[in-house]
């Protein structure tokens, strides 16, 4: 299990590294006229000059590479262009809002998707089953921005036109200033967000409950008299979800550099709103840094799986 | 085992002796997928709105981009709602949103076949090589394939665009090389078990080379779960080509499409509904097509799936 | 009987790595020599590396250590492309005719493959061969375009016949072409590959776990336990002047036909489990199973030998070979030291 656990890290920094030389080889290599924004129109070659030096721009790339890793290694991600701001406090600012984001969804989507995919194997090919294939087709299909831009029509303008103030337009209130505003601000793109995702958790848990609903002990507990919800529930669930949470934890990690589309639509000045933001301003230590933050995000939740896996079954030690 | 295979002989037509192989199989079971069907008509149809969008130029006298200030806008320089002239409405700038649809359609689809297609390329080649040559070729492109699937995609993906400038070769570009490494892990995975089959080493003694093992032996047997794959990759990849363009990244302006639209729409949708819902709609049933389609040819290529 | 020899295997071993950093292994050594014409059969239990060392002769598998040599030529060494014009001449019928056919691929198309790999035929010439093939195996050659999984298991087995003999081999290697057949059906394909070897001339090595049917069509007939050969010999003298004690059990544990003779038989049953190939016992291998073993069998191995009076032909790894009517089921095994 050591062995395990130390190859799966060996093998999770080995990733992140190639991803820090790509990334930053890809932004540095391309053109970038930096320099010339910060300074300003009016500005002389020697301003520009100046600029570039005190940002390390006049560097060989593998230098400027090298210092970064160095200062990485330290826990320093470097600071953003235009205001010198940390680009680890960056990050630790928009962080819980992309966090709030995710875990809100994601309980959410975990509810509908389970809840469905289990009345859907209970009842194949019943009517309900066909229901539900199309609901959760029906969003799966639907691209984020556009399920963003409805529900705020509807449930935001509509609703508020008709006198209801439910929902704000977009925002973010931190849960320091109370649950109640936080759930507000929070709830359609909950929304948004569960109903793009839980087509596929729909799909996991109908297909891995129709497995072990076949299966020998199935019949064997169904034989013994125990009640049918029982069996479903207890007996069944609860080995059908094994697929299910390793794609939880997959997903989780993909979220935190993946709600960009969300973020934006909703205002909310999380992970991804801020990463496109600093795209628009060529801000490369701020896209640099969060981009291997969320890449980080997603091999931890690789490596968390694959360890819950490991404690589960212990023949994927082997492998 | 051998009964099964005698009751199918039974079945079929005695003098059958041309093989129905599995691939046939599968489409005879999507055929008779009625949602499959209907689904893969709607799909033909906005391949037809896409191919024969001039048409709706011709019939309506109104060219993608020509802006129509006047009788396009309100005095007040607002969309106008559908009526005789503009079927659909018009956008902020006075456009035809109906026509532009039409050719929006072309980008759409464009990006979504060409770039599943190179998706699916690359994914093949690389995940049976790393599958069937094992060894050092596997440990590199695990590797590969790790990095790619841990970079999160849209935001690399944004950035890149921002960084080039956007354009239809860039869409597909950065889709098809960041979408590859999951065809890639599906393949690998079903080659590894493949690899160790009796009629891989059938192959070998008759004295069949690695390209023509992989290629001739291998590949026919991995195709079911890529049909399936790319089926279903379309709609995502026309998402995200819309998507790219909804964060104002997709086709340099005035050039229509469906994402772009969707997000000039954004600052409207309180006065002009129209702006946003039928260029939403016509994404919407795309997507929806595909992925109902797609779903029918997963249940017909892998039965299994779907068995009660 | 000639000796013109096709095929020599000379120490050959054969070792697996495990998960866990030991080696399996599966052949430990073994020399034997396949003579033109004949059929040798090679019996064993199951894991005993009868089909490992199968593919060592026909140089699917790398050999760990020894020789392999096809008609005076080394192969043990030759890489994929030197190996490919001898590919011709040493083929291979493959045990499970569902997993040796490629599903997704038309059957004429498979029997075709030999022509296209080297480049012998193509187009109606091919399918004239390969129809002509399907003639000779006893398949309907209309049936060139279905699927492998149109046919039933006996004709699939054919399908692998008309392939191995498509460039007319000189050495077929079967490995267990009947064990997944049905009792019925496994004398036809028996049969076709006896009419066949008469036709073609061809040199069987016959891999099978059933004694009665290796019996059946051999010449010789060598018997495996552990990675070894334990009794090398012509398939009368085997079952006649039985020597090694293993053969004999695997001998009393053939059905016998007769009622009478049946009840009467000695019955040899085995003590123990086969010992695990990652850790073979000291000495000779049979050892722990062994009625007649003695404090000598443990601490060295037995050569592979003629024992007793018989000649060269006849070979056994025993250092108490049984004599001909030698009653082995009283026996018991004496490991003490004296």
């Amino acid at each position: 299990m050591a062995m395990f656990l130390i190859r799966r890290i060996g093998h999770g920094i080995l990733v992140l590294w190639l991803i820090s030389v790509a990334v930053f080889g890809l932004f540095f290599v391309a053109p970038s006229n930096v320099a010339q924004t910060l300074a300003g129109r009016q500005a002389t070659p020697e301003t520009i000059a100046l600029i570039k030096h005190r940002l390390g721009l006049d560097l060989p790339v593998w230098k400027q590479y090298l210092h970064f890793l160095g200062n990485a290694l330290k826990g320093n991600l470097g600071y953003d262009y235009y205001h010198q701001v940390a680009v680890t406090k960056i990050i630790a600012q928009a962080l819980p809002i992309t966090v709030s984001l995710a875990l809100g969804a994601a309980v959410l989507w975990l509810l509908l998707g389970v809840f469905n995919g289990v009345i859907s194997a209970t009842h194949p090919r019943s009517l309900a089953d066909r229901g539900l294939t199309l609901f959760s087709l029906f969003f799966y299909s639907f691209p984020s921005f556009l399920l963003g831009l409805l529900l705020l029509y509807f449930l935001y303008f509509r609703l508020t036109l008709a006198g209801f103030n439910w929902f704000p337009a977009g925002g973010y209130s931190p849960i320091a200033g109370g649950i109640g505003p936080w759930v507000q601000h929070l709830v359609l793109p909950w929304i948004a967000l569960a109903l793009l995702l839980a087509a596929t958790y729909t799909r996991l848990t109908r297909g891995s409950m129709l497995d072990v609903l076949g299966e020998d002990y199935i019949r064997t507990a169904r034989s013994k008299g125990i009640r049918e919800s029982r069996v479903v529930v207890v007996h069944g669930l609860r080995s059908a979800l094994t697929p299910v949470i390793t794609q939880f934890g997959i997903d989780l990690g993909q979220l935190i550099g993946g709600v960009v589309v969300t973020e934006t639509v909703f205002s909310l000045p999380g992970l991804g709103q801020t990463a496109v933001v600093a795209i628009n301003q060529q801000d490369l230590p701020v896209i640099i840094g969060i981009v291997l933050f969320a890449s980080a995000a997603v091999v931890v939740a690789n490596i968390l799986v694959d360890i819950g896996y490991a404690v589960l079954d212990p023949r994927v030690r082997l492998h | 085992m051998t009964a099964a295979i005698e009751m199918v002989d039974v079945l079929d037509e005695p003098k059958a002796i041309e093989g129905r192989s599995p691939f046939v199989l599968a489409v005879h079971r999507l055929r008779k997928d009625k949602v499959a069907m209907i689904s893969l008509a709607v799909i033909l149809l906005i391949v037809l709105m896409a191919i024969f969008a001039p048409v709706f130029t011709a019939i309506t006298g109104h060219p993608p981009n020509e802006q129509y200030r006047d009788i396009g806008l309100t005095p007040d320089g607002l969309p106008r709602g559908p009526n005789g002239t503009f079927w659909l409405g018009t956008d902020d700038l006075g456009r035809d949103i109906l026509v532009r649809i039409a050719y929006g359609a072309r980008v759409s689809l464009l990006v979504g076949v060409i770039a599943t297609a190179i998706t699916v390329v690359i994914g093949v080649v690389l995940g049976l090589a790393a599958g069937f040559l094992g060894g050092i070729t596997d440990t590199v492109l695990a590797r590969l394939i790790d990095v790619v699937l841990s970079v999160p995609f849209l935001l690399v993906a944004i950035a890149l665009v921002s960084v080039t400038g956007p354009s239809l070769t860039v869409t597909v570009l950065v889709i098809g090389c960041f979408s590859w490494a999951s065809v890639a892990r599906i393949v690998r995975g079903q080659v590894l078990s493949l690899r160790e089959r009796e009629f891989v080493e059938a192959a070998r003694s008759l004295g069949a080379g690695d390209g023509r093992i992989m290629f001739v032996d291998v590949l026919p047997n991995v195709m079911a779960p890529v049909i399936v794959y790319t089926t279903l990759l379309i709609p995502v990849v026309i998402v995200t080509q819309a998507t790219l363009s909804f964060l104002g990244l997709g086709l340099p302006p005035p050039t229509a499409d469906w994402g772009g639209m969707i997000s000039s729409s954004q600052n409207y949708y309180t006065t002009a509904w129209w702006f946003i819902l039928f260029p939403g709609l016509a994404l919407l049933i795309t997507t929806l097509a595909f992925n109902l389609f797609g779903d029918g040819v997963r249940d017909a290529f892998d039965p299994r799936a779907d068995r009660t | 009987m000639t000796t013109d020899v096709l095929l020599k295997v000379e120490n050959v071993r054969k070792e697996f790595p495990t998960h866990s950093k030991e080696v399996v292994q599966a052949v430990a050594g073994v020399s034997l020599e396949v003579h033109k014409g004949e059929t040798l059969g090679l019996v064993g239990e199951t894991g005993c590396g009868k089909s490992t060392l199968a593919r060592c002769m026909a140089h699917l598998y790398d050999v760990t250590s020894g020789s392999v040599t096809f008609e005076g030529q080394d192969i043990t060494k030759l890489s994929r492309k030197a190996m490919r014009p001898l590919r011709r001449d040493v083929q291979v019928i493959f045990q499970d005719p569902y997993g040796s056919l490629n599903p997704r691929r038309r059957v004429g198309s498979i029997i075709g493959d030999p022509f296209a790999i080297h480049n012998i035929a193509s187009g109606n010439e091919r399918k004239k061969k390969v129809q002509e093939l399907m003639e000779l195996v006893g398949l309907n050659p209309e049936h060139y375009n279905r699927f492998p999984a149109e046919f039933s298991g006996g004709q699939r087995q054919r399908i692998g016949v008309a392939r191995a003999l498509a460039l007319r081999p000189k050495l077929v290697i079967c490995d267990e072409p009947v064990s997944a057949l049905d009792v019925s059906i496994q004398a036809q394909i028996i049969n076709l590959l006896a009419d066949l070897q008469k036709e073609f001339d061809l040199t069987y090595v016959f891999i099978s776990h059933d004694l009665s049917v290796v019996r059946h069509v051999s010449n010789r007939i060598a018997v495996m336990y552990l990675g070894k050969i334990v009794e090398l010999a012509p398939t009368d003298e085997l079952f006649s002047q039985t020597r090694h004690p293993y053969t004999r059990a695997l001998l009393s544990a053939l059905p016998v036909a007769d009622p009478d003779t049946a009840d009467s038989r000695e019955q040899i049953i085995l003590g123990g489990d086969i010992p695990s190939a990652t850790n073979p016992p000291e000495g000779c291998r049979f050892h722990t199973r062994c009625p007649k073993a003695r404090l000598d069998c443990a601490a060295e191995e037995p050569p592979l030998e003629a024992v007793l009076d018989d000649s060269w032909q006849h070979r056994t790894a025993c250092f108490y070979p049984l004599t001909v009517g030698e009653d082995l089921s009283t026996a018991v095994p004496d490991l003490k030291a004296s």
